[in-house]
């Protein structure tokens, strides 16, 4: 069981270029693969073709194989998709169904789709809830969150439809440096004890520090970096594909720069 | 109103000198390696009006207008309170970063100071004049704002039209147009994407478009929300050279922001909010210093490694990777 893309080549429905070329990953449950890259690299749409919502939903073009479970995702249908792969959108605004009054019936919106019984509908409400540490917003209106509130609840109605696989496009983009912690330590929780896979788009390099596996750097379409997550962000390599590292690899550098010994005592500290 | 216009004139070359100063400055601040934006926020420091007059009447051509919120709250319609009692003073040329956890008021906030939203109790004085009486499209030529999601601001089928809409209202047509949307689409890295549908660019490349909509406007006072969200070390780049330039022009920036590294590096005045106020507000030395830490994480926040790093060593307030390594290349010169 795994999502498997072999050389995937995709170019979206009238475009020049393709926007992604010869790509290949696999990701296996309980484990979480994390992807960088810089801006326009391709990460959105390999989140679109690995949850099979490219070509299947946005068209386009999909050449070589694209499976899930040893399936092509172009021959599942969009409610199978719906019961394997849960998606997280890069813009959560975009993720709310706009046909709620709650957060609570908002979480509740998929696991109802997927026709649980109301009594387990409301554990999953609350178990989703709990996870990303905002059960406080039940009652709230959706359309009246934070940002950052609203992330947290769009990635909370994803965790609610328990799906074998996770694909979460950058979602502590708009979140504090605890909510951002939260959402790691959950993730890494959700993926050892659900066995959930994970591919996490993610710019904060801390966070895939912490619990990333494997990392996958995108450049232009084409997987430019690959190896396990430590190995991959202390690569030097990192910034000339415009990729921050992590703030202590970072601060490392710019003191070797500047001719200095990096401090033996900071070696232990925490990243 | 022409000593107004001859003020927008002028900083029109300004403008177009900061693309060039993202990449040419290699900086004395000795961050080094892939900081480039150090060198240019530096120069954004030392080249920004130190005796700006905040009495100054709100019409003058040389300044910003001061902003005051005086014991501002606010409450959403459904009852939920966003802000309380907010007392903030904002002087001419601020560089400001508000800081906090989601839902602390942030937004709801950066939404008062172009009058997207009126506050329920207390008042705001823009140039020591109560915006109350202020018509939206007045506040627009003052303060720009672009928002946390860009896909709330865009709405063009292309992206010159997107960035001429704001100047276009101001009147402004023919030439000067066509240099506002230039500049503006230069300094966020955009020229080669004028022609094309905002929607066919990435998430990332939208949120600079709108940066680039609201820049256009040359306002006096730019209040970004979350500029750096979800942009690689090139974007972050391009939105630090934004700020240092606006910085050297005498505008204020107010920028709300979950990267500490970003507020640190960039900002003068860090303002904490948490529940709807404002608990902490000084320089990034006092705020991100030892002795707010635990005020700081209360806050559901956390300091930049560069202050955690600084702290460990003995090395004072280091809140941001420039001044860690000129403390540390201090103490190593003494040594």
């Amino acid at each position: 069981m795994a999502i498997e893309l072999r050389a995937v080549r995709y170019r979206y429905a009238g475009a020049s270029k393709d926007a992604l070329q010869s790509i290949d990953l696999r990701l296996e449950p309980g484990r979480v693969l994390g992807v960088v890259g810089a801006n326009e690299s391709g990460k959105t749409t390999l989140c679109l073709v690995a949850g099979g919502f490219a070509p299947g939903v946005v068209g386009g073009r999909l050449e070589e194989s694209a499976r899930i479970d040893g399936v092509e995702t172009t021959s599942i249908p969009t409610h199978a998709l719906a019961l394997r792969c849960g998606l997280l959108f890069q813009n959560a605004a975009t993720q709310l169904s706009n046909t709620t009054a709650t957060v609570f019936e908002e979480v509740g919106f998929g696991p109802c789709n997927l026709g649980l019984v109301v009594p387990d509908v409301i554990e999953r409400v609350w178990w989703a809830l709990k996870a990303v540490g905002v059960e406080d917003l039940a009652p709230r209106d959706p359309a009246r969150l934070s940002g950052g509130q609203g992330q947290l609840v769009a990635l909370a109605s994803v965790l609610a439809l328990r799906p074998r696989y996770l694909i979460l496009d950058e979602p502590t983009s708009e979140l504090d440096p605890a909510g951002t912690a939260l959402v790691a330590d959950a993730l890494a929780r959700v993926a050892s004890e659900t066995g959930a896979g994970i591919m996490l788009v993610e710019h904060k390099a801390e966070v895939l520090a912490r619990i990333a596996d494997e990392v996958i750097v995108l450049g232009e379409g084409s997987v430019a970096l690959a190896g396990p997550a430590a190995a991959v962000l202390a690569d030097p390599m990192l910034a000339e594909l415009g990729i921050e590292p992590p703030e202590r690899i970072g601060l490392e550098r710019d003191v070797r720069a500047a001719g200095l010994d990096w401090p033996a005592v900071l070696a232990e500290a925490p990243a | 109103m022409s000593g107004h216009d001859r003020r927008l004139d002028h900083s029109a070359p300004a403008a177009s000198a900061g693309a060039t100063a993202d990449s040419g400055s290699s900086g004395s601040a000795g961050a080094g390696n892939g900081s480039t934006w150090s060198g240019s926020a530096q120069a954004g420091r030392s080249a920004a009006p130190s005796s700006a007059d905040p009495a100054a009447p709100s019409g003058a051509p040389s300044a910003a207008p001061s902003i005051e919120l005086e014991g501002v709250s606010f409450s959403y319609p459904d009852g939920t309170p966003a802000l309380e009692n907010i007392e903030l003073r904002i002087d001419p040329g601020e560089l400001v970063a508000i800081v906090g956890q989601n839902g602390s008021g942030k937004s709801t906030l950066a939404r008062h100071l172009n009058g997207l939203l009126r506050p329920t109790a207390g008042r705001i004085l823009l140039g020591g004049r109560d915006v109350r009486g202020l018509h939206v499209a007045r506040l627009a030529e003052r303060v720009g704002l672009a928002f946390q999601n860009p896909d709330r601001q865009l709405f063009a089928g292309r992206v010159s039209a997107e960035v001429a809409f704001g100047p276009r209202n101001l009147g402004l047509r023919g030439a000067e147009l066509d240099e506002r949307v230039r500049a503006a689409l230069d300094a966020v890295g955009l020229s080669a994407e004028a022609a094309s549908n905002p929607y066919d660019l990435g998430y990332s490349r939208r949120k600079l478009l709108s940066l680039a909509s609201v820049l256009a406007m040359r306002t006096p006072i730019l209040v970004l929300d979350e500029p750096t969200t979800g942009q690689d070390a090139r974007g972050a780049a391009r939105v630090r050279a934004v700020v240092a330039v606006a910085a050297g022009e005498g505008r204020t920036v107010i920028a709300i922001s979950h990267d500490m590294r970003f507020v640190a590096e960039c900002f003068r005045r860090v303002v904490v909010m948490r529940a709807g106020r404002v608990v902490l507000d000084g320089t990034p030395d006092v705020v991100f210093g030892e002795a707010t830490w635990p005020e700081l994480r209360a806050a559901y926040l956390e300091p930049p490694f560069a202050a955690l790093a600084g702290a460990r060593l003995g090395l004072g307030a280091t809140p941001s990777a420039a001044s860690f390594v000129a403390a540390l290349g201090q103490r190593a010169r003494n040594a």
